[in-house]
């Protein structure tokens, strides 16, 4: 009955224009869209109208979904469900062939972001309808118009240019106020001065029947300098978005257990004294003593070490430490606030505030500027006042040369080439999350790199496969296809690419901290630690696992670390720039001297404690060297925050993200040496920039001064240097 | 002259109405996700008919 009224109701509104009947419409469904978004999905591989549709209509069909909308410019999906959980809907992608993640909504806030782009790009549009609309009358001002017709167009000019100032210029306003509160003299001081004169100057002109009213070129201004303000807000966005993404991928939750029963909780609600309970390939979500379970921890991201430690009741264990092969049950000693990890967090605090402020490039021009400015506008009142003695003159010529000067290259100069320059780091696998950071790249000169997780995966790799009897790869195939050790993963993925299909075993057991057991062929097979399967301790300088056979003598399989693809090209690319490489590592003298060698380092320390390299890179930084930091972990955030400029992996921790000013979004490490001769480029261009508009100030300003500037005249000049930058911004590549 | 009267009023209101769906095209959250509704065009759903409203096709 519902329905069929809906449809009387719908029909009869029917007309000749269907789009006017789908355009409510339209509007309620991507209002339901918008408000729903309980359950946020990242989709990395959605690429297309078919990818859409084919995650929707999935979503769509689940029961309990209210609405599901695919964002492809975010690549995710809101999925409106009250009541339901992210986890139900993964397997339903999955099946379908699209890779899903969970995102934590809270830690997603772009809406608000969003809101302040629209904001600017509402004040860009009535800035551009004023320039438009006051620049067709300009023109029949500038051909000739006299007397009561000038005075006519002056009039309406000043009708549209006055609350497009008043509403356009408010960013330049509040931001010019709040610097002139705190007694500085920052870039948008001149650029609020010569917009409000121009404005005052023009009114008073046009109410005197004056010759001259300066309202295209204020309004202009406005346009121009937003679209800067819009460009550096985009970058900042971008960047903003997908360091969000990247933090919230890591939802926050514990198992936690109550009289044996486990239950869901959030991170921040666990307390000392809480059990929790952390499964094989979980991470530790806070500090805390084992009380039942065995397993191995792999702390490569806490210490830089690379070989899994055994841990049992009674081990203290500290949160950001992977559990391995067993199931753990944990007390936590500390939590949240407390935690190790945060305790880190504030080492890397007190090393951001250390490394002091950095101005940029545009803030140093623009301290330089604002005074020079102002000082030839007083300079140029003077001097007609003493020459002509008629304020109006006077008063006319300061205002024409502050609208002159004004930075209109300036404001626009930096922010197109670092969009510019961002945008194209981005496709390469760079995430410039700082707008410095490209500045403070260009002058690296000293390359630091962590190891373990940076140089490295952290991943081992079988290296001795030769030594594994032919007879015995299939059972080894088996039997280490059946654990989650990174150590039998490894051997698994040696084998499987060797081509070697798995043999047929039976009873597969797994003893946490020490290995996997099975029988074949009616003998007993091991693998795992050399005590354990009955073999003589290996002398091994890195991780080693036996494989004992009933039978047979134990083979002793070897394993290193894997370098990341494309570490032995960037490390090649750097030192052939002539830039220092040095490799600081938390893990043992053995495995850190046999990558450097395989890499190529010369300059490397083992055993490296994170207060060591801190401390490290704040020596190289106090004999006069700029000091780019590459590293993933905990143990590295210290250093990362303390060097002159820093890049960590997107799979490193948190943390560490958090310190760095660039996410290195892919698996590859060569886009880090592309990007410092991107950041080289990229300050070359903004240095043109600026040599461009001081260029044009030297021939423009004279002008002004001598009072030769009409209108028509500052139009000219303000367009042709602010698409000059902007079109010199855009060769960049 | 006295075409002004009228073409200076008529290139005002062309122009506003231009900036007013400009307005709307962005209240209404137009530009969230350009990528997205470029390709949408593409697919075929909802091509016969326009789309129901959530609360509309959950309804029996």
């Amino acid at each position: 009955m519902a329905d069929l009224s809906a449809d009387r109701t719908y029909s009869s509104r029917l007309s000749a224009c269907p789009a006017c009947d789908a355009a409510p419409l339209a509007m309620r469904v991507a209002d339901a869209s918008m408000k729903g978004g309980d359950i946020v999905l990242s989709l990395p591989t959605a690429h297309c109208a078919a990818c859409i549709t084919d995650v929707e209509r999935a979503l769509n069909g689940q029961p309990g979904v209210r609405s599901a909308r695919v964002n492809l410019s975010l690549r995710r999906v809101m999925i409106d469900a009250p009541g339901h959980e992210a986890a139900e809907f993964i397997p339903v992608l999955e099946q379908i062939g699209y890779e899903a993640h969970e995102l934590d909504p809270a830690a997603l806030s772009s809406t608000a972001a969003d809101r302040q782009g629209r904001d600017i790009l509402m004040r860009i549009g009535v800035a551009g309808f004023a320039m438009m609309n006051i620049m067709i009358l300009s023109i029949a001002v500038w051909a000739g118009a006299e007397g009561a017709t000038r005075d006519m167009f002056h009039w309406i000019s000043a009708v549209i240019a006055l609350p497009t100032v008043i509403f356009a210029g408010q960013p330049f306003f509040a931001s010019a106020w709040r610097s002139l509160k705190s007694g500085r003299l920052g870039m948008d001081v001149p650029i609020s001065l010569a917009l409000i004169l121009a404005t005052a100057i023009s009114l008073f002109e046009t109410s005197q029947s004056g010759k001259h009213a300066y309202f295209d070129a204020a309004v202009m201004l406005c346009f121009f300098l937003l679209v800067g303000r819009y460009l550096d807000y985009r970058t900042r966005a971008v960047a903003r978005s997908a360091a969000e993404e990247l933090t919230a991928l890591e939802v926050p939750r514990a198992t936690r257990l109550v009289d044996g029963i486990e239950e869901q909780v959030n991170v921040a609600d666990l307390t000392p004294g809480d059990v929790i309970r952390v499964r094989p390939g979980a991470r530790l979500p806070a500090d805390g003593t084992v009380i039942a379970g065995m397993s191995e921890i792999d702390r490569s991201l806490l210490t830089g070490e690379s070989l899994p430690v055994r841990a049992g009741p009674g081990a203290e264990l500290s949160a950001g430490e992977v559990n391995l092969t067993g199931r753990l049950d944990l007390r936590v000693t500390a939590a949240g606030r407390d935690s190790s990890l945060s305790r880190l967090a504030d080492l890397v605090a007190m090393a951001e505030a250390t490394r002091g402020h950095y101005a940029s490039l545009a803030e140093r021009a623009s301290r330089a500027y604002a005074p020079v400015v102002h000082l030839l506008a007083l300079l140029s009142f003077a001097a007609w006042m003493y020459l002509s003695g008629d304020w109006r003159i006077s008063l006319n010529v300061a205002a024409a040369v502050l609208i002159i000067t004004c930075p209109c290259a300036l404001g626009l100069a930096v922010p197109a080439v670092v969009t510019s320059a961002s945008g194209r780091l981005f496709r390469k696998g760079l995430l410039i999350k700082d707008g410095t950071a490209l500045e403070r790249l260009a002058e690296v000169d000293t390359v630091v790199f962590d190891k373990t997780g940076t140089l490295t995966l952290g991943k081992p790799e079988l290296t001795n496969l030769t030594d594994l009897p032919e007879d015995l790869r299939p059972v080894a195939a088996a039997i280490a296809a059946g654990s989650n050790h990174p150590l039998s993963q490894a051997l698994s993925a040696a084998l499987r690419a060797a081509g070697v299909s798995e043999g047929e075993i039976d009873r597969t057991t797994e003893i946490p901290g020490y290995g996997v057991e099975a029988e074949w062929q009616g003998r007993r097979v091991r693998l795992g630690r050399a005590d354990w399967v009955g073999a003589d301790a290996p002398d091994a300088d890195g991780p080693v696992s036996v494989l004992a056979v009933e039978g047979w003598s134990p083979v002793v399989l070897r394993f290193a670390d894997a370098l990341r693809p494309g570490a032995t090209y960037c490390i090649a690319a750097l030192t052939a720039r002539g830039t220092r490489v040095i490799m600081l590592s938390g893990d043992t003298e053995a495995a850190v001297a046999r990558a450097a060698a395989e890499l190529g380092i010369t300059d490397y320390r083992a055993g490296v404690t994170p207060a060591e390299k801190e401390a490290e890179v704040a020596s190289l930084a106090q004999s006069g060297a700029k000091v780019l930091m590459v590293g993933d972990g905990l143990n590295d955030t210290a250093a990362l925050a303390r060097a002159h400029v820093s890049i960590s992996p997107a799979t490193g921790l948190d943390a560490a993200r958090v310190a760095s000013d660039i996410v290195l979004t892919g698996q590859e490490l060569s886009p880090v040496a592309d990007a410092l001769d991107m950041a080289m480029k990229a300050r070359t261009r903004i240095k043109q920039n600026f040599a461009i508009s001081i260029l044009y100030n030297i021939v423009a300003v004279p002008f002004a001064m001598v009072g030769l500037a009409t209108p028509l005249l500052a139009a000219l000049a303000m367009s042709a240097s602010s698409i000059s930058v902007t079109l010199n911004a855009l060769r960049l590549r | 002259m006295e075409i002004l009267a009228l073409l200076i009023p008529v290139s005002l209101i062309l122009g506003a109405t231009g900036l007013v769906a400009f307005m709307w095209s962005l209240k209404s959250r137009q530009y969230d996700d350009p990528k997205g509704d470029a390709e949408r065009i593409l697919s075929d759903e909802w091509d016969d008919h326009p789309r129901p409203s959530p609360d509309q096709n959950k309804d029996p």
